[in-house]
C-alpha cells in the first residue's frame, strides 16, 4: 500500500515538508510576517509600475522582505544542490510553452485568488481559514484535470 | 521592517528554500507525478509544512505577546469571494500544465534548474496583466481601499 501510494519513498517528502514549515514558523515566530510566495510578483512590480493595484499599501510596505524572502528560497535551495544535489543541477523536460504558458497562468490565478499552494495550501490552511480550503481544493481539482489530460495528449 | 527581521525572514526563507529543495518540489516532473496520482508524496510535503506552521500559528501567540522583533502577529489575507475560487480554477490549470507554482519557481533556480526561469518570467506576467488589467483597486481587500482612493501615489 505504502509503495504503491509512495513509490519514491516518504522520508525526503516529510522532512522536506517540516523543514518548510519550520522556516515558515521561524518567520512568524521572530517577524510575525506571513509569507506565501505568490505576493512577490504583484509587490515586485511596485517598484517599477505606478499603477495604483500595484501601490496598494499591502504591496509596499511589504514588498523589501518578500524579496529577501525570496532570496532565502534560492539561497536553502542552492545550499541543498551543493551538499546533496546532482552536480549539473536538477534537470526539467517539460516544454518550453508549458513553463511559459503554465507560468502565466499560475501567476494570473494566483493573484487574483489571491495566494497559491504556500499562501493557501500552508499558510491559509495552518490558521484553517474556510476560503483558503475551498482554494485549495479547486486548484487541487483543477491542477488535477488538467495535468491527466495533458498526459492523455502525449505531452509531458 | 527592522533589519534583525529582515536577517529572520532571510534565515526562514533558506529553510523554506532547503525543504522546497529536499522534497523534490523544485522538479515539475515529480509534481506533474502527484498531480496524475502516480504519487502521492506532495500531500506528505504540504501536510508536514502545514502541521508544523499550524503548531507555530496556534501556540506562538499565547506564549508571546507580540512576535519577537515586530509588534504584531499578521494573518493570511483571505476573503471569500468570486476571485477566489476563479483565480484557484486558472492556478490550477496553469499548475496542471507545467508542474511548478510560486515557490519552486523561486527556490529551482538555486539548484540550477534554469528552465524554470520561463515559469518565473510567465508567473512574473501573469501577475502583472492580474494587477494591470483585471484588478481595480476597488476589487482590493477591504482594509486597503480607503487608503488606496485618496493615495497621493495614484496616477495612470
Amino acid at each position: 500500500m505504502v509503495e504503491s501510494l509512495f513509490p519514491n519513498g516518504v522520508s525526503h517528502y516529510l522532512a522536506g515538508g517540516l523543514l518548510i514549515g519550520a522556516g515558515v514558523a521561524l518567520i512568524f515566530v521572530l517577524t510575525g510576517a506571513v509569507p506565501g510566495m505568490s505576493t512577490v510578483f504583484s509587490s515586485t512590480w511596485s517598484y517599477v509600475s505606478r499603477r495604483p493595484f500595484f501601490q496598494q499599501p499591502r504591496f509596499v510596505t511589504t514588498r523589501a522582505w518578500r524579496l529577501v524572502l525570496a532570496a532565502g528560497l534560492v539561497l536553502g535551495a542552492f545550499a541543498w544542490w551543493s551538499w546533496f544535489g546532482p552536480p549539473h543541477g536538477v534537470q526539467t523536460n517539460v516544454s518550453w510553452w508549458q513553463l511559459l504558458g503554465g507560468g502565466f497562468l499560475v501567476g494570473f490565478g494566483a493573484r487574483m485568488s489571491n495566494g497559491c499552494t504556500s499562501g493557501h495550501g500552508i499558510c491559509g490552511l495552518a490558521s484553517l481559514q474556510l476560503p483558503s480550503a475551498l482554494a485549495v481544493l479547486t486548484f487541487l481539482a483543477t491542477a488535477i484535470g488538467v495535468a491527466n489530460l495533458v498526459g492523455l495528449l502525449g505531452s509531458n | 521592517m527592522k533589519p534583525v527581521s529582515l536577517l529572520a525572514v532571510l534565515a526562514g526563507g533558506t529553510l523554506f528554500g532547503f525543504g522546497l529543495a529536499l522534497s523534490t518540489m523544485i522538479s515539475p516532473e515529480v509534481v506533474l507525478g502527484f498531480l496524475r496520482l502516480h504519487d502521492f508524496g506532495l500531500m506528505l510535503v504540504l501536510g508536514g509544512a502545514a502541521g508544523a506552521t499550524f503548531i507555530a500559528y496556534r501556540f506562538a501567540p499565547l506564549v508571546l505577546h507580540k512576535p519577537m522583533f515586530e509588534a504584531h502577529f499578521g494573518k493570511h489575507a483571505s476573503d471569500l469571494n468570486r476571485d477566489t475560487i476563479v483565480g484557484a480554477v486558472i492556478f490550477g490549470a496553469g499548475w496542471g500544465l507545467c508542474g511548478v507554482c510560486p515557490g519552486p519557481a523561486v527556490a529551482g533556480l538555486g539548484a540550477g534548474n534554469w528552465p524554470l526561469l520561463l515559469a518565473l518570467v510567465g508567473i512574473a506576467a501573469g501577475a502583472y496583466v492580474h494587477g494591470r488589467f483585471f484588478a481595480a483597486a476597488a476589487t482590493a481587500p477591504k482594509h486597503s481601499i480607503t487608503r488606496e482612493t485618496s493615495s497621493p501615489g495614484q496616477r495612470s
